[in-house]
């Protein structure tokens, strides 16, 4: 039952995210600082997550193909999969669910806990919109960008390490992530971050939005989005891959 | 002039507010005192809209706020300032920007002007030398200083306090008593000051409504107040052992 409490509560949350901002001008500078708060600010965990991932799954993907019957170039062709249809869209969003998912619910949670939601919403703004608005914009439109530097840093760490441990030649590597490449991949990856970026500042600022009590609370919501969006995630990568690759 | 006519509240059973009757004037500083927990913040919140009242009404200069929809209670809201409890200023923003933020929002000043009249607002509760520092680097007394020039930049009809001596010195408690009581007057606005604080109520209650239980038990003027047959008003003014002492000099000298 508790469960239909939240998702009624988070639906009624969005439909005032969502509804005529006071002012447009407040808003638009609201989303280019986000995406610099949301976007810039994950560029760098971004970066070497990616290099280090892509590094490890071609050296495992060399490790499984030590085949005389299988060619080298399926080291490239099985690493491209891995990173362009899974390891990119849905773990680095994993990943940036930590790291955003907890900056956005406690920094709403401790303006809830300190009354500043209160002051706004007496002011006569809309709290949720003025708030939530420009994170969920400012995410769906930057994190399609964060998710294609890390497919490429993820190829590029991929290469570096075929070539450092003498796994793969970098013709072969090069070879392999051109071989049977199928451009909706990245559509199909590109969507799922979308989705993901809407459930990872949505979920975490719904956690936010109603936290109750002080810092300990604040505390015990910033874990809740973090869990919270995550099992989302995960839940919805498998719903979107049902529905878009089969 | 706000009226609160028999509001009810209570929170998963618990009765907060029973049949609460205030007549908030305009021009003048209206207190409501109370022990802890006597249920002046939750009044206060119901009054603003920020609790949905189980019963009763709130009205407005004959506008009834529970049963407008959003958007008019939105304008009403433009002409509420309030201060709360640990003034609740915008973290993010500096002190310039905090007060300048509601301009911003809601009207269509050149940010010249916005700055112009945010200077205006700090000089009127004498901070001239803060504009450009943030919440977590000045005092808690400049921090409510810097809410009540955010609660009147928009030239409000309503000022709202909640608690503004909490966590103060007694000489900034004063302080910020005065510019209260000053501006109710200037502005000619309906004030409503919730506190425990008896100094205050002795400066500046105008019309004092002691709540008990989450009853109105007493209303009357401040020169009543040392005078009144309530028990539990008694009890809350003569709590301290320097109030007893004071009531028996008064008894001893027949006022």
């Amino acid at each position: 039952m508790k469960w239909f409490f939240h998702i009624g509560r988070y639906y009624i949350m969005m439909s005032r995210v969502f509804s005529k901002p006071e002012k447009w001008s407040i808003y638009r500078k609201q989303f280019v600082k986000e995406i610099d708060n949301l976007g810039l600010g994950s560029l760098g965990i971004v970066v070497i997550i990616s290099i280090f991932m892509g590094a490890v799954i071609t050296i495992q993907s060399a490790f499984g193909f030590e085949s005389p019957w299988i060619p080298l170039y399926a080291v490239g062709v099985a690493s491209r999969d891995s990173i362009v249809l899974e390891f990119s869209p849905t773990i680095v969003s994993l990943i940036l669910a930590g790291k955003v998912g907890s900056s956005i619910a406690s920094e709403i949670g401790t303006m809830r806990v300190t009354e500043q939601i209160d002051a706004l919403e007496i002011m006569g703004i809309n709290s949720k919109a003025y708030l939530i608005l420009p994170k969920i914009a400012a995410a769906v439109f930057i994190n399609p960008f964060l998710i294609v530097i890390s497919m490429f840093l993820a190829l590029l760490g991929g290469l570096t390490a075929g070539l450092m441990t003498g796994a793969v030649t970098s013709y072969e590597f090069i070879y392999g992530i051109q071989y049977d490449f199928r451009p909706f991949n990245v559509t199909y990856a590109l969507i799922k971050t979308l989705f993901f970026a809407f459930i990872i500042t949505s979920v975490s600022a719904y956690h936010g939005y109603y936290t109750q009590g002080g810092a300990l609370e604040v505390g015990k919501s910033s874990t809740n989005a973090v869990v919270y969006s995550s099992i989302v995630i995960l839940l919805f990568n498998f719903i979107l891959t049902q529905i878009l690759l089969s | 002039m706000i009226e609160v006519k028999n509001i009810c509240k209570s929170f998963n059973g618990k009765t907060v507010l029973k049949d609460i009757n205030i007549l908030f004037e305009k021009g003048k500083t209206n207190l409501i005192i109370g022990e802890s927990g006597s249920g002046k913040t939750v009044l206060m919140k119901t009054m603003v809209g920020l609790f949905t009242a189980d019963s009763g009404e709130v009205i407005y200069e004959g506008k009834n706020f529970n049963k407008l929809d959003f958007e008019d209670r939105k304008d009403i809201r433009k002409e509420i300032g309030m201060l709360f409890q640990g003034g609740a200023l915008f973290d993010s923003l500096t002190v310039e920007e905090n007060v300048m933020f509601p301009l911003s929002m809601f009207t269509n000043m050149t940010l010249a002007e916005q700055r112009d009249r945010a200077d205006f607002c700090l000089t009127r509760v004498n901070l001239q030398t803060a504009h450009k520092l943030y919440p977590a680097e000045i005092s808690g007394g400049m921090k409510k200083r810097v809410a009540i020039a955010r609660a009147i930049s928009m030239n409000p009809k309503y000022l709202f306090c909640d608690e503004p001596n909490s966590g103060l010195d007694p000489k900034t408690s004063i302080l910020i008593d005065n510019l209260i009581s000053e501006l109710t007057t200037e502005l000619n606005i309906t004030t409503i000051v919730i506190t425990h604080d008896m100094n205050s109520v002795m400066e500046i209650g105008d019309n004092i409504s002691f709540l008990y239980k989450g009853e109105i038990n007493w209303q009357g003027h401040r020169n009543e107040v040392m005078r009144t047959n309530s028990v539990e008003l008694n009890n809350f003014v003569y709590a301290s052992e320097f109030m007893k002492k004071l009531k028996q000099s008064l008894t001893h000298y027949g006022d």
